[in-house]
């Protein structure tokens, strides 16, 4: 394996969800790890069912719902899925902590930045309690010395704020410090940024890259936007309805697609220049009530085969940091 | 800054709206059918005594006039006599408001103290029992008219369980407590009666309940809307994603949110008390503001029903007010709403 | 040979009617999911259908309106009397669903009246804006300065108790509300990119006004209309009961109530049935315009 310890390990994970039309399965044998201070992304496009991994991987997918019939998700070494929800708890913003799509619905409309930062502080523990007791002043402190680090102007004044009052970039930054500051071993980025302005996203991705390797946070990347990855992540898994189509370097997957779906979905973005007009992908996302069996890529895979139709391909590895579940790759590199 | 010229334009509007509510009700009362000098002197008056009486009354004069002289007399605590008891209509109301004040807060406590927790369990139990429970007890409450309550709830618990009085606010054995407000609760509790304070309550649960099963669905409906509105946000998942405890989750941080549609509706809530204890009041027999009105109405005593009307706009308008106010206090979205208005 | 694959584009008229039917269908498979709506339904249909064929339904017709029979005055529910019978004799079922007329004309009286010139107001406001909109809400303000049966019972001041004075009381308070609710929704869509574009091509405000803006407040009018029947139904039961409504012999349901009410609880029966009753009545539409309000997708609060 790969030197580091990984502090998410998903293995061989299967979610299932009961809905009204039969049982939707959505996530079909998910295995994806991230070590202790990288950079992962996980590229998809919206209903591939990254944000269930990554709920899964965070401990909030509601059980009655939600079935797990096969595998695990290792955090820090414990299963999240056999773990009891103080254990869970426990884990939440010192092991594991996560930032969401859209800054103004992730806070709290009626409480102020300050309040919500406190009881973040106060309940995450990690940084304040160094010497015992919790002061007033001390929860000031590490607020103000968090958005510092966020480059947000006039931190003291921000305290005293209501999310509306804040613009989006600052709302974001507002969060990105809540979610950091009990120091998580790994954060979970849904989409950050999608919800501002292009130039505004560019400037909180610079920021979020810089605070997670001065601390040595890793990072999981969960986004459909192929630019942010490159800039971002340091290896990438593709999924596709809910399976994981390849792994590799960031540069490498980029340059050198080798699963179809990841060449469908490379050559879908329009280039600036060139002649050719973006192709997109023929066909739609599957119904997971009816997934397709095997690949669930080859309704749609130019090179479709029938072993691709029967069984799933497992994993190729084609070098130590490149894999992709393909059969086109079956022959080649390491059996 | 903001806040306070917001506070400033809203009492201007209430002002100007409590002078439109006057002249309107001033224009019915005194334009329309009716002679108001015959009913009070009965049918064998004497011609003379009924220019008397009219002359008093200062209805020979022109309609502004009338009004002119009404509307400054007001601010002069002169509310103009009352055909009925021949004494200055503010002493009448000073009289019998208390008693309907007591009965509408003790009804704002039921909804509060009912209708709140049973939203909130509501939302917590969603679609199971308890939260059909809670939709049918909703239903009712919004459903059956307030003065049917009381008659149902007099016929079970003062005809045939017996266990508390019809009518009335005190029993006639009980020795009544020094009037110092007014509120007999109060009054009680000042004096040390005990006995006073016991036989009060008792007199008051029933109409006060009577009158609270409207907003007491209204708010539980309300509640369990709004309480289950918040859990299925974002913020929530994100707080608990940052580590806070469930416990906190659900009182500070889903709690607060979940309380800002019921507040808003505490203004229309109100309303429908006052009105609730229109006719829960004549159930009872209690001696409030109701039957005071209810009386001038009948006998065209219009002084008397102008200073009702003021009385209850005032007090409606102000409680008004103060949930707005209180509103944007807690919400900075509303507040923001109203700054920007 | 023409294939039938052909198809002619079509013609906006078309669409919209065929969007219409789709919502429309849509709405009533909503509606009919949802079991409390039904019933809700089936209360007002039978309650409606009993006081529209009073003279045929009920057992004793003659017993409506001035009728005395002292003879046979104060008799418990029986076999003959399903009901009991009241003060005067008369058998309290048969005046109930005769009561119930007035109850229901009284609805659609004030309903009749105060919608269409309250939405009218509202569209008039929203959409002119300025001077006029603050003029109407003001006013509206002021009529909204006293809850509905309190403001009811002033106006009721100036007459003689009588049900017409009631109704007209009730109507002229009842305006307010929706317009209110159409100013507020011609308010937010007077914005919206639809209608500015309408605008930009030249339509007329009134062709904007109906074919805009007024659709969109439709759905909202109806659930608003359903509740509002039950609401007003109990403010005039309420103006009766206090003995400003209808008076007797014409009792509607209140009036019963307030006289059944003092020969309580002897005679519970006279004061019991025409409460049943009301509630029965009230209860039908607020489940109706509940399941309405979820089937036509309207917020709460209407």
């Amino acid at each position: 394996m790969v030197e580091g310890k990984a502090i998410l390990d998903i293995r061989d994970l299967h979610v299932w969800f009961r809905v009204y039309e039969g049982l939707s399965k959505v996530l079909d044998g998910v295995s994806l790890h991230v070590q202790e201070g990288e950079r992962v992304g996980l590229v998809g496009e919206t209903g591939c069912g990254k944000t269930v991994a990554m709920k899964a991987a965070m401990g909030i997918l509601k059980s009655p719902p939600a079935q797990f019939p096969q595998g695990e998700v290792l955090l820090a070494g414990h299963d999240v899925l056999t773990m009891t929800p103080s254990e869970i708890l426990k884990m939440k913003g010192r092991t594991i902590s996560m930032i969401f799509q859209d800054p103004l619905s992730s806070l709290n409309p009626v409480f102020t930045v300050g309040q919500q930062m406190f009881d973040v502080i106060r309940y995450g523990r990690r940084r304040a309690s160094d010497d015992g007791r919790l002061t007033k002043a001390k929860l000031r402190k590490t607020a103000v010395e968090e958005l510092t680090s966020v480059r947000l102007p006039d931190p003291e004044r921000i305290l005293k704020l209501y999310p509306l009052e804040l613009s989006g970039g600052m709302r974001q930054r507002a969060l990105i410090a809540m979610a950091l500051v009990n120091r998580p071993r790994l954060l979970v980025a849904d989409e950050p940024g999608t919800a501002l302005d292009v130039t505004i996203q560019a400037q909180i991705l610079a920021l979020l890259k810089a605070l997670v390797n001065e601390a040595g946070i890793a990072v999981l990347l969960i986004t459909h936007d192929l630019g942010v990855v490159r800039e971002m992540a340091e290896r990438v898994y593709i999924m596709y309805a809910g399976q994981i189509a390849g792994e590799g370097p960031v540069a490498e997957i980029f340059d050198d697609p080798k699963h179809p779906y990841t060449q469908g979905l490379l050559s879908s973005v329009p280039r600036l220049t060139g002649e050719v007009l973006a192709e997109g992908i023929p066909g739609t996302v599957p119904d997971y009530t009816e997934a397709p069996s095997g690949c669930r890529f080859h309704p749609r895979c130019p090179y479709a085969m029938d072993q691709c139709v029967n069984q799933k391909p497992p994993m190729v590895e084609l070098s130590a940091k490149r894999h992709v579940a393909c059969y086109l790759y079956s022959g080649g590199g390491n059996e | 800054m903001r806040f306070s010229y917001f506070l400033l334009r809203r009492l201007l509007h209430t002002v100007l709206v409590l002078f439109g509510l006057s002249i309107l009700i001033f224009i019915i009362a005194r334009t329309l059918p009716g002679d108001p000098a015959r009913l009070a002197l009965g049918p064998f008056a004497a011609k003379e005594q009924l220019e008397k009486l009219r002359h008093t009354m200062g209805m020979d004069k022109p309609l502004p006039l009338q009004y002119w002289t009404y509307i400054t007399g007001i601010f002069r605590g002169d509310f103009g006599l009352s055909f009925q008891t021949r004494r200055n209509v503010a002493l009448d109301i000073a009289h019998y408001l208390p008693a309907t004040v007591e009965l509408v807060l003790i009804s704002i406590l039921w909804v509060l103290i009912l209708g709140v927790p049973l939203g909130v369990m509501a939302a917590r139990y969603k679609d199971r029992w308890p939260d059909n429970l809670v939709r049918v007890i909703a239903f009712v409450g919004v459903a059956v008219p307030p003065f049917v309550v009381g008659l149902i709830l007099q016929l079970i618990f003062s005809y045939l369980l017996g266990v508390i009085p019809t009518t009335g606010r005190l029993g006639l054995m009980t020795s009544p407590p020094v009037r110092h407000t007014g509120l007999l609760i109060l009054d009680s509790l000042i004096d040390g009666n005990f006995s006073a304070l016991g036989d009060a309550l008792l007199h008051i649960i029933l109409p006060s309940f009577a009158i609270a099963m409207t907003g007491i669905g209204q708010i539980a409906r309300l509640t369990r809307g709004s309480m289950s509105d918040v859990a299925s946000q974002d913020y929530i998942e994100a707080s608990r994603g940052f580590g806070i405890p469930n416990r906190i989750v659900a009182f500070k941080y889903m709690l607060k949110p979940a309380f800002i549609p019921p507040l808003t509706i505490l203004g229309l809530t109100f309303a429908s008390e006052l009105s609730n204890a229109f006719l829960v009041e004549t159930v009872f027999a209690w001696p409030g503001m109701a039957k005071y009105g209810i009386r001038a109405i009948l006998r065209k005593d219009f002084n008397a029903v102008m200073g009702v009307v003021l009385i209850i706009g005032l007090a409606f308008v102000v409680v008004n007010l103060i949930v707005d106010i209180l509103a944007g206090y807690v919400d900075p979205r509303i507040r923001k709403r109203q700054e920007e208005e | 040979m023409m294939s039938s694959n052909q198809r002619v584009a079509p013609t906006p008229e078309e669409t919209r009617w065929a969007a219409f039917k789709d919502r429309l269908g849509r709405g009533w498979y909503k509606f009919r999911r949802n079991r409390i709506s039904l019933v809700g339904g089936a209360m007002v249909l039978l309650f409606v259908f009993l006081a529209s064929f009073a003279h045929y339904v009920t057992p004793y017709p003659h017993h409506a309106g001035a009728y005395t029979d002292f003879i046979n005055a104060f008799q418990p529910p029986s076999t003959a009397h399903w009901f009991g019978t009241d003060s005067l004799g008369a058998d309290v079922l048969t005046r109930i669903i005769f009561g119930s007329q007035i109850s229901f004309m009284l609805a659609g009286v004030v309903l009749g009246i105060s919608v269409p010139f309250g939405v009218f107001l509202g569209l008039l406001s929203g959409y002119i804006g300025g001077k006029t909109e603050t003029v109407i809400m003001r006013i509206t303000d002021i009529f909204l300065a006293l809850p509905a049966l309190v403001m009811a019972l002033a106006i009721c001041a100036a007459f003689t108790p009588s049900i017409d004075k009631a109704m007209l009381a009730v109507a002229s308070i009842w305006w307010t509300w929706h317009c209110r609710l159409v100013n507020g929704i011609t308010r937010s869509i007077k914005t919206e990119e639809f209608v500015q574009a309408s605008q930009v091509l030249g339509a007329s405000h009134l062709r904007i006004i109906f074919k805009d803006i007024l659709p969109n407040c439709a759905s909202p009018i109806i659930v608003k209309i359903t509740l509002d029947a039950g609401f007003v139904i109990l403010v005039g039961a309420g103006l009766s009961f206090l003995g400003l409504g209808a008076q007797p012999p014409a009792e509607d349901l209140g009036t019963m109530i307030s006289i059944g009410s003092k020969y309580l609880p002897e005679r519970w029966w006279m004061t019991v049935f025409p409460s049943l009753a009301i509630f029965f009545i009230i209860l039908g539409f607020n489940l109706l315009g509940d399941g309405l309000r979820d089937a036509l997708a309207v917020e709460e609060g209407v």
